[in-house]
C-alpha cells in the first residue's frame, strides 16, 4: 500500500511539466500547427524562470513572489517565441517540422548559453515549494496523494477542464477546431485563419515556457543543460496519445510519468534486475499503448501542417 | 449587422479583372443583377466563373475595377464585409467543417451568438428553426457533418448561408454532386425562394438555367460573351455562346453487340471501408463492344465495385472473370496487364500524380514498357513524342506538356487520364463518373472516345450518376442498388421515371 502510495505522489507532480507543455501544444495542433519546437520553447521558460530568483537571491533570502515573477517572464518568453514561430510557418509558410526542429535547436541553444554565461555552473535556486492544502490534505491517503503539492501542480489539473471549457464552449475554441480541420471553410465565412493560428501559437508557446519554468523552479530546483530531457517531443507525442483531448492527454502524461515513477520505485527496492531496462518500461509501455489504441480519423486537425493560403486553388 | 444594412436593389461589377501566376481569369467582366433577379451564369470550366464569385464574395481581390452597390461603390476586404451586406455564397465545395455539428458549423459565423466566454447555441439552435421553418428547410442541428449525404450537407449549407442574413444568394454549381432526384428538389426550392430573394448561380446545366433563371450571362476565357433574358434564348442556342460552337451530345444508336462476353461478374462480395458487404451477391456481364451503364444513388457500392475489378480491393467471394481469366484479388499491376483500362472517380487524387508533368503522368503506366525505358533509363524523347501527340489528339489545352498535370482544370485532367487509358489500348475500360463537374464540350469530347471505343469492340462499364448520360452512351443499363444490380434493362427503354424508380430500390418497377 504505502508502495503505490509513494508511486503515487511521485508520479503526480512529476506529470506536471508533460501536462502543460502538451495542453499548449495541443492548441497549436487544434489550429493546424505541429510544433515540433515545443522542446526549445521549454529549455527558454526553464531558464529564464530561474534567473529571476537567482539574480535576486545570490545565495540571500528571496522573497516568494519573485519565483512568480519567473514564471511570468516564462509565460512571456514562451508567448514571443510562439509569435516567432507563427512569423516563420503562417506568414512565411515555412515547413513546419523542419522549422520545428529550427526552433526546438535554438531554444535549447540559447538558453545554455545565457546559462553558461550569467551562471556558470549548478548553482540551485529554493523554488517554490510544496504548499499543503489546509484540512484538506489531512484526509489520510487522498491528502498526500492529491492535497500536498506545490502551487503549479494544482494549477496544472485546474488548466485540464479549463481548456476543455476554453476548446469547446468558447467562440475562440470553435474558431481554433475550425481552422485546424477545414481552414478554407473558416475563411468563407469570414474568419481570419492566421490570426487565430497566431493566437493558438501564442497560448501554446506561454504554456511551453511554463513547462520549462516548472521544471526548473519547482521540481529540480536548478537550470542544467539538457533539463527538458526530451519533454517537449513527448508532449508532442501526447497530444497525438490523447487524441486532442485534454483529458485524455491527461490521462497519456500520467500513465507516462507513473510508469517512470514505478520503475524508480523498483530501483529503490534493491531487486537484481538490470535497471536500464526498468528506465525504458514508460517509453514502452506509451509504445504499446499508441499502437493498440483505436484509430481515429475523424478528431484529428485534417489541416495539420498545412500552411494556408487563401488564392492557392485547392 | 441586421440594424446597419439597407437591402441591396442593385448590384453592378465593373471591368474587373483578376490575375493568377500565368492565368488571366477575368479580364474586363462588367455584370449588373437587380433585386428579386435570378442570374444565371455559365461557362465552361476554367471561364473564371467562381474566381468572380468569390471577388464578390471578398475572398479574392481584384486587381483592377470596382464593385457598386445601390450606385455606392463599395470594396470588400473578406467575406465578413460580404456578409454585413447581406450577400451569402454556397460555394461548389462545401464549406463545412466535418467534424464539427451542423449547429456548431453555423456558429461559427454567427457572431452574434459569439460571448467571448461562453458560444450561446441555443441562439444558434433558434436561429436554425427559424430559417428551417420559414423556407421549409429542415436540418438536424446536432449531426455532425461527416455523417450527412451530399443532399443534406447542401441542405446545411443553404441554412448556414440564410442563417447569416443572406438576401443574396451564390450559388456555385448547386447541383453538380447531386442525385437527380434531389436536383430536382434544390430546383423547386430555390424557385420558391427567388421570390424574395437574388440569387445568382453558377451552371453547366442548361436545363437549370431554363428552370431557373431570369437572365443568363455566358463566360468564356474569363469574358462575359454574352447577356439577356433566358426566355428568348434556347438551350441550344446557350450551349454554342458557351463553347463557342454547336455542341451536340452524341448517342449510341449503333446496334447491341454479338460479339461475347468479355467481363462476367459473378456473385461478388466486397466489403466498404467500414467493413459491411457493400457488395452482395452481385452479378454483372459486359460484352465486347458493348457498353454498360452503371445507375444508381452513389454510395451503393459503385466505387466498391470499380476498384474489386482494378484489384484495389480485396474481394470475399464471388469471381470477375476478364476475357477467360479470374481476375480477382489480382493486383494492380496484373490486372493492367491482362488489358484493362481504369478512369477513377477520384481523377485529382487516383487518376493523376497532381505534382507530375503532363507528360510523365501520360505514361505512368508504362513506364517500365520497352517503348519509355530501356529498364535503367527514361527514354526522354519518346516519352516527349508521345505527350506532344496525346496532347493534339485529345486536345488537352494547356501551355506545354511539362506543367505540373494538377495544375489543369478538371476537363483537361480528365483528358490527361483518358488519353492515358485509350492510347494503351485496352481490352475493357471502367469510366467511373467519367464527366463529373464538367463542362459540356469537354463531356462532348469524352463521350465522343467512349462511344468511338466502343464500336473498336472494347467493352465498357460507366458508373455514373448523371441519367442523361448513361442513357445517351449505353447499350444496357443496370441499376445497383444496396450492392447489388436491382436490374438490367436495354436503353431504349430506360426512362428517367423508370431508372429513379429502380434506383430508390423498388425492384418490380413495372407495377408502377
Amino acid at each position: 500500500m504505502t508502495f503505490v502510495i509513494n508511486i503515487l505522489s511521485l508520479g503526480i507532480p512529476f506529470s506536471v511539466a508533460l501536462l502543460i507543455a502538451s495542453l499548449g501544444e495541443m492548441f497549436n495542433q487544434r489550429a493546424g500547427i505541429f510544433n515540433l519546437g515545443c522542446e526549445g520553447m521549454m529549455a527558454m521558460g526553464a531558464f529564464l524562470g530561474m534567473l529571476v530568483p537567482y539574480l535576486v537571491g545570490q545565495g540571500s533570502y528571496v522573497p516568494g513572489y519573485y519565483n512568480y515573477l519567473g514564471l511570468l517572464l516564462a509565460l512571456a518568453v514562451g508567448a514571443l517565441l510562439g509569435l516567432v514561430f507563427g512569423v516563420v510557418v503562417v506568414t512565411f509558410r515555412a515547413p513546419q517540422g523542419i522549422a520545428g526542429i529550427g526552433m526546438q535547436m535554438f531554444g535549447v541553444g540559447t538558453a545554455g548559453t545565457l546559462f553558461r554565461h550569467f551562471i556558470g555552473g549548478t548553482q540551485s535556486v529554493p523554488g517554490i515549494n510544496v504548499a499543503p492544502i489546509p484540512l484538506l490534505s489531512d484526509i489520510p491517503v487522498l491528502g498526500v496523494l492529491f492535497f500536498n503539492h506545490n502551487p503549479l501542480v494544482y494549477v496544472a489539473f485546474l488548466m485540464v477542464p479549463s481548456a476543455w471549457y476554453l476548446l469547446f464552449k468558447t467562440p475562440w475554441g470553435l474558431k481554433v477546431r475550425a481552422v485546424g480541420t477545414h481552414p478554407r471553410a473558416a475563411d468563407s465565412i469570414g474568419i481570419d485563419v492566421n490570426k487565430v493560428r497566431f493566437q493558438a501559437l501564442m497560448v501554446g508557446g506561454a504554456l511551453a515556457g511554463l513547462a520549462g519554468a516548472y521544471l526548473s523552479l519547482c521540481q529540480a530546483k536548478m537550470f542544467s543543460d539538457g533539463i527538458i530531457a526530451g519533454r517537449g517531443f513527448i508532449a508532442v507525442a501526447l497530444v497525438y496519445f490523447g487524441h486532442w483531448h485534454p483529458v485524455k492527454i491527461m490521462g497519456g502524461a500520467l500513465l507516462f510519468t507513473l510508469a517512470q515513477a514505478l520503475q524508480l520505485a523498483i530501483q529503490g527496492l534493491g531487486i537484481d534486475f538490470p535497471y536500464e531496462f526498468l528506465v525504458m518500461l514508460p517509453y514502452v509501455m506509451v509504445i504499446i499503448v499508441l499502437a493498440f489504441s483505436r484509430k481515429s480519423q475523424i478528431t484529428g486537425p485534417a489541416a495539420l501542417g498545412k500552411p494556408f493560403n487563401r488564392e492557392i486553388r485547392a | 449587422m441586421e440594424i446597419t444594412r439597407k437591402a441591396i436593389d442593385s448590384l453592378r461589377i465593373e471591368h474587373i479583372t483578376k490575375r493568377f501566376p500565368g492565368v488571366l481569369a477575368c479580364d474586363d467582366i462588367s455584370l449588373e443583377i437587380k433585386k428579386g433577379e435570378v442570374l444565371a451564369l455559365v461557362g465552361e470550366n476554367g471561364a473564371g466563373k467562381t474566381t468572380l464569385m468569390n471577388i464578390l464574395m471578398g475572398l479574392y481581390h481584384p486587381d483592377e475595377g470596382s464593385m457598386f452597390i445601390n450606385g455606392e461603390k463599395v470594396h470588400f476586404r473578406s467575406p465578413n464585409d460580404a456578409f454585413a451586406y447581406g450577400i451569402g455564397m454556397v460555394h461548389q465545395q462545401y464549406m463545412l467543417v466535418p467534424n464539427l455539428t451542423v449547429l456548431e458549423n453555423i456558429a461559427l459565423g454567427y457572431k452574434k451568438a459569439w460571448n467571448p466566454l461562453k458560444l450561446n447555441l441555443q441562439m444558434v439552435r433558434d436561429r436554425i428553426d427559424e430559417i428551417s421553418a420559414h423556407y421549409g428547410l429542415s436540418v438536424d442541428p446536432d449531426a455532425y457533418i461527416w455523417q450527412l449525404s451530399v443532399g443534406e450537407q447542401q441542405r446545411v449549407e443553404l441554412v448556414k448561408t440564410l442563417c447569416l442574413g443572406a438576401e443574396f444568394l451564390i450559388l456555385d454549381e448547386p447541383t453538380s454532386a447531386l442525385t437527380p432526384q434531389e436536383t430536382d428538389e434544390l430546383i423547386a426550392l430555390l424557385k420558391k425562394m427567388s421570390s424574395e430573394l437574388s440569387i445568382i448561380f453558377i451552371s453547366h446545366k442548361l436545363q437549370e438555367v431554363k428552370d431557373l433563371s431570369s437572365r443568363v450571362a455566358i463566360l468564356r476565357h474569363g469574358k462575359v460573351v454574352f447577356q439577356g433574358n433566358t426566355i428568348d434564348h434556347s438551350s441550344s442556342d446557350i450551349a454554342a455562346l458557351m463553347t463557342g460552337h454547336e455542341v451536340n451530345l452524341p448517342q449510341n444508336d449503333a446496334p447491341a453487340c454479338t460479339l461475347g462476353p468479355m467481363l462476367q461478374i459473378r456473385n461478388l462480395k466486397v466489403k466498404s471501408d467500414r467493413g459491411f458487404l457493400a457488395l452482395d451477391d452481385l452479378s454483372l456481364y459486359v460484352c465486347k463492344g458493348e457498353i454498360v451503364g452503371l445507375a444508381g444513388v452513389s454510395g451503393n457500392g459503385q466505387k466498391e465495385l470499380a476498384e474489386a475489378i482494378n484489384g484495389l480491393r480485396k474481394v470475399e467471394s464471388g469471381e470477375i472473370v476478364f476475357d477467360g481469366v479470374d481476375i480477382a484479388n489480382f493486383t494492380p499491376k496484373q490486372v493492367i496487364d491482362c488489358g484493362m483500362g481504369y478512369v477513377p472517380e477520384e481523377r485529382n487524387t487516383e487518376g493523376i500524380v497532381p505534382s507530375f508533368s503532363i507528360k510523365e503522368n501520360l505514361v505512368l503506366k508504362d513506364v517500365e514498357s520497352e517503348k519509355f525505358s530501356n529498364r535503367t533509363f527514361l527514354k526522354n524523347s519518346v516519352i516527349q513524342k508521345n505527350g506532344e501527340d496525346l496532347r493534339t489528339q485529345f486536345d488537352i489545352r494547356s501551355p506545354n506538356i511539362d506543367i505540373a498535370a494538377g495544375s489543369l482544370s478538371g476537363g483537361n485532367i480528365q483528358k490527361v487520364i483518358l488519353a492515358r487509358e485509350i492510347s494503351r489500348n485496352p481490352k475493357f475500360l471502367v469510366a467511373v463518373y467519367p464527366t463529373r463537374g464538367l463542362d459540356m464540350g469537354a463531356a462532348e469530347f469524352i463521350h465522343k472516345q467512349l462511344l468511338q471505343k466502343r464500336n473498336e469492340g472494347v467493352g465498357i462499364l460507366l458508373i455514373s450518376e448523371e441519367l442523361e448520360e448513361i442513357t445517351n452512351l449505353s447499350d444496357q443499363v443496370a441499376v445497383i442498388f444496396k450492392g447489388k444490380i436491382q436490374k438490367v434493362i436495354p436503353a431504349s427503354e430506360a426512362s428517367r421515371r423508370r431508372l429513379g424508380i429502380l434506383m430508390a430500390g423498388v425492384e418490380d418497377d413495372e407495377q408502377i
